[in-house]
């Protein structure tokens, strides 16, 4: 067993050495990542508090990507038009004074809809633009901010009338240059509070729980009856627990301390491998690899833990605080995909990314699974541009989407991810990486180079480097594979 | 009769018949609102000249098989450096040119343009490799190509060590400008030479002669070399690659040249428009630039896989025409905007998503 243990996870090791280095644009990303941080001249803890505060803003617009890679409609540069839609809804919730979290709701309801229409008028491009969806989303990005401009310059106020000026431009056509969310919708989704996230949470799941036991009851009598009432049980439990009013004081902050979100993480996830090793070891005696992962992760749990009490990373940890709603639906998002992908629509996506004429001839309508993807993806696109928005505190009208497609992308893809394959393990490390070189090349430049400018245009030059250079390598692999089958045969 | 209207039709197209009607429109809007026709029709002919060699620039690239090249950007930045040591070396105010001026910003320009199409073709050269590897999926690659050499460019032109006050920032600065006077040296050159004013000299239709006959000029080299053996053979390669390689035709070889002679031509291109408008802009100016000249030529009736040399023609004027004339339409109709930028994104950028639309790509019929 201990020796199985020890050869597991050497393999392990060595596969994601492996994986680090087949992956070269990850590896480029590392060393430069490691080397700016080095030389910023700064402390360590402003440049990873930052790294987080751009994490949780962005990462929600880059996993609104993986559904059209996977679905074969190539990186979906036409993200820019969801995030349109958001700004559209922000523009009218703030124009109709809503505030807060009521804001928001009211946001993501009026851009959910209007993010459908356009993905699925993007979906129909798409579908006439077939093997140039890249190029076509890209110039769509710059003909819809022609539209957009147009609408919010000359139709706001010029044929919608706007009573209420202070968002207009001085002669009532026209909306301003930037609109403040200080004070209606700034933060709105960062401080809701952990306790009403969690106790809606619960209050869902023993909902869908007790109707699953329901539903069941009257169809199967009593499979799987025991279990769903001890979940039911434990949810009442833990309802039950945030009344008592020490729990309740902690969770009702809205921002979380790093270094307690991580004790809680490695402890959470230390309760989660036990029960699995134990349902393992008592229900199916057999699986050994199992284990394997899991007394893994039981490790790896404990030296992240362990890592907190070096000196310089606890500082860190107690100087950084997560803002805990906008992480977790971040968590949320990873899990809908990841279910997404294993229902059928989900399936049929990825069948029709692998070959259009394959699925066609297994019966899977190919325009419509595209235009459904074009949809998810642009709505996801808007809502990531709300929790974006919201988070910056600014809404500058007519620039605020125009990098939304060119970063998400990049970021996407410095993760390793290709333009056929992504996943959301790529995606968050990508945008790790890219935000942290964002972040350290300008100060990198000025403290190296005394100037901060180059690091600014370094900046610019690698997202559209990143870009150009992993479309040339991937056109590069699909022209050579089809030359070696042709010698195959 | 009936039958010939419809061909008519669809020789002409949908699109450039919206922007015709658009474009008459917006002439009658002008004399509707009593503006100085004449005035903004000399603007359209400068206009003309000044973009229509970029446009050009997209005919061998299309015909050559890839697409349109939306990383005319290279060209522009070779052109850009070819004017710029044309500039520090100070041409212009050389001892041997004290007494004639006009000399001097002749040989500066002409330095300028035979150093930067050179430069721009051993660039080329390299981009038709690259493109050749990338066949297939060209556009989106050329795209971001541009965009990355203009971001490198501007890397570059923080840091290159001029000397030359035209070019550096005033007070104690390094690296190149955002926007460098031509007036020491080439500015308007070609605009002026053999200009005449049709009417009173102050308010006469202005004709930039020396820049029409210079865009003319190239557009009838441009056509030679079309009919030339390599031309003709490029466009065949472009056109069936493996009929053409049937045939004998190197076709990579053929798009390598067709690629490179694009750059070149998009060097030049910028050189004719920085004169004309006296002066040079810098870092990311040239950004979208690519988008517009693909745009012109599609609204000339072109495709991302056919292009003559009447496409340039027509359409640049129709689309600068249009540019030019609706911004004081548009100023008048509603006042204190600007529509002419969002018009020209919406016009341009729609007219390639159409173009897009009706191309039939290799992947497009696979079902």
């Amino acid at each position: 067993m201990k020796n199985n243990f020890l050869s597991y996870s050497k393999k392990q090791l060595g596969n994601g050495l492996k994986n680090i280095y087949s992956n070269k644009v990850v590896l480029m990303f590392l060393i430069l990542c490691i080397f700016g941080i080095a030389t910023t001249g700064k402390p360590l803890i402003f440049t990873v508090s930052e790294v987080f505060t751009r994490f949780g803003r962005n990462t929600f617009l880059v996993i609104a990507l993986i559904i059209p890679v996977l679905a074969g409609l190539g990186l979906n540069f036409g993200i820019v038009v969801g995030a349109m839609a958001a700004q559209i809804s922000i523009f009218f919730v703030v124009y109709w004074g809503f505030t807060g979290i009521t804001g928001l709701i009211l946001c993501v309801l009026l851009s959910t809809p209007i993010a459908i229409l356009f993905g699925f008028l993007v979906g129909w491009l798409y579908n006439k633009t077939k093997g140039a969806e890249m190029i076509s989303g890209m110039v769509l990005a710059y003909f819809a901010d022609g539209l957009y401009q147009l609408f919010f310059l000359f139709i706001l106020g010029g044929i919608i009338p706007i009573k209420d000026t202070t968002l207009m431009i001085a002669g009532g056509i026209g909306v301003k240059n930037t609109i403040d969310l200080t004070g209606n919708l700034k933060y709105a989704l960062d401080t809701v509070s952990m306790l009403l996230l969690l106790r809606i949470l619960l209050v869902l799941y023993f909902v869908f729980s007790a109707a699953n036991v329901i539903l069941r009851k009257k169809k199967e009598g009593k499979s799987g009856y025991k279990l769903s009432i001890i979940k039911i049980s434990v949810t009442i439990l833990l309802l039950l627990l945030t009344l008592i009013p020490a729990i309740r004081d902690f969770l009702g902050t809205d921002r979380l301390l790093l270094l307690n979100a991580i004790t809680i993480g490695c402890v959470l996830a230390i309760l989660y491998v036990i029960t699995k090793i134990c349902s393992i070891k008592l229900i199916q005696k057999h699986k050994e690899l199992e284990v394997n992962k899991y007394l893994a992760m039981i490790i790896i749990a404990i030296i992240v833990y362990a890592l907190t009490y070096i000196p310089v990373v606890f500082d860190i940890t107690m100087s950084i605080s997560l803002p805990v709603c906008t992480y977790a639906a971040i968590i949320l998002i990873c899990g809908f995909n990841r279910w997404l992908l294993s229902t059928k629509l989900g399936q049929n996506m990825r069948t029709v990314g692998q070959s259009r004429t394959v699925a066609n001839s297994a019966g899977i309508n190919v325009n419509k699974t595209r235009i459904i993807a074009m949809c998810i993806s642009t709505v996801l696109a808007s809502w990531g541009q709300l929790i974006y928005l919201q988070n910056l505190g600014t809404f500058s009208t007519y620039g605020a989407h125009s990098m939304v497609g060119l970063y998400a992308i990049a970021a996407l893809l410095v993760g390793g991810a290709g333009v056929q394959m992504a996943n959301n393990k790529q995606a968050i490390l990508g945008v790790i990486l890219f935000h942290t070189l964002f972040v350290v090349a300008p100060l990198s430049a000025s403290n190296l180079l005394g100037s901060s400018l180059i690091g600014e245009y370094f900046r610019v030059f690698i997202c559209y480097g990143v870009i150009a250079l992993s479309l040339a390598l991937h056109a590069w692999k699909t022209i050579k594979k089809p030359a070696k089958q042709k010698e195959l045969k | 009769m009936n039958k010939k209207i419809q061909n008519l039709y669809h020789a002409i197209g949908l699109p450039r018949l919206i922007i015709f009607t658009f474009f008459i429109l917006v002439l009658f809007a002008a004399g509707f609102y009593k503006m100085d026709t004449v005035a903004l029709l000399s603007n359209v002919l400068r206009r003309w000249g000044m973009y229509g060699i970029l446009v050009l620039a997209m005919v061998p690239a299309i015909q050559c098989g890839i697409g349109p090249n939306f990383g005319v950007s290279l060209g522009i930045v070779c052109g850009l450096f070819g004017s710029l040591v044309a500039i520090e070396l100070n041409i212009a105010n050389l001892s041997i040119f004290d007494g004639n001026k006009m000399l001097g910003a002749w040989a500066t320009i002409l330095f300028a343009i035979i150093l930067s199409s050179v430069i721009a073709w051993i660039v080329g050269i390299g981009y038709g490799i690259l493109l050749n590897r990338v066949k297939g999926s060209e556009m989106t690659v050329s795209t971001y190509v541009g965009f990355s050499i203009i971001a490198f460019m501007n890397i570059l032109w923080v840091t290159l060590p001029f000397k030359n006050g035209d070019i550096k920032w005033p007070i104690g600065g390094e690296g190149a400008r955002n926007t460098i006077s031509l007036e020491s040296s080439f500015s308007e050159i070609m605009n002026k030479a053999g200009a005449i004013t049709i009417g009173k000299p102050e308010t006469g239709l202005f004709v930039p002669t020396g820049l029409l006959l210079f865009f003319f000029f190239l557009c009838f080299l441009v056509y030679l070399f079309m009919k030339s053996k390599t031309g003709i053979a490029m466009s065949a390669a472009g056109a069936n690659p493996n009929f053409a390689k049937a045939s004998g035709i190197n076709v990579n070889r053929t798009r390598i040249i067709g690629t490179a002679l694009s750059t070149s031509l998009g060097a030049i291109g910028i050189i004719t428009y920085a004169q004309a408008f006296g002066f040079l802009q810098m870092y990311n100016a040239p950004l979208m630039m690519g988008f517009t000249c693909v745009a012109a030529i599609l609204i000339g009736g072109a495709s991302t896989t056919r292009a003559k040399i009447v496409h340039v023609i027509i359409g640049t004027f129709l689309f600068q025409g249009i540019l030019v004339i609706a911004l004081p339409v548009a100023n008048k109709a509603l006042t204190g905007t600007d529509l002419s930028d969002i018009l020209r994104m919406i016009i341009s950028n729609g007219i390639i998503l159409y173009a897009l639309t009706k191309a039939k790509g290799g992947a497009s019929n696979e079902e």
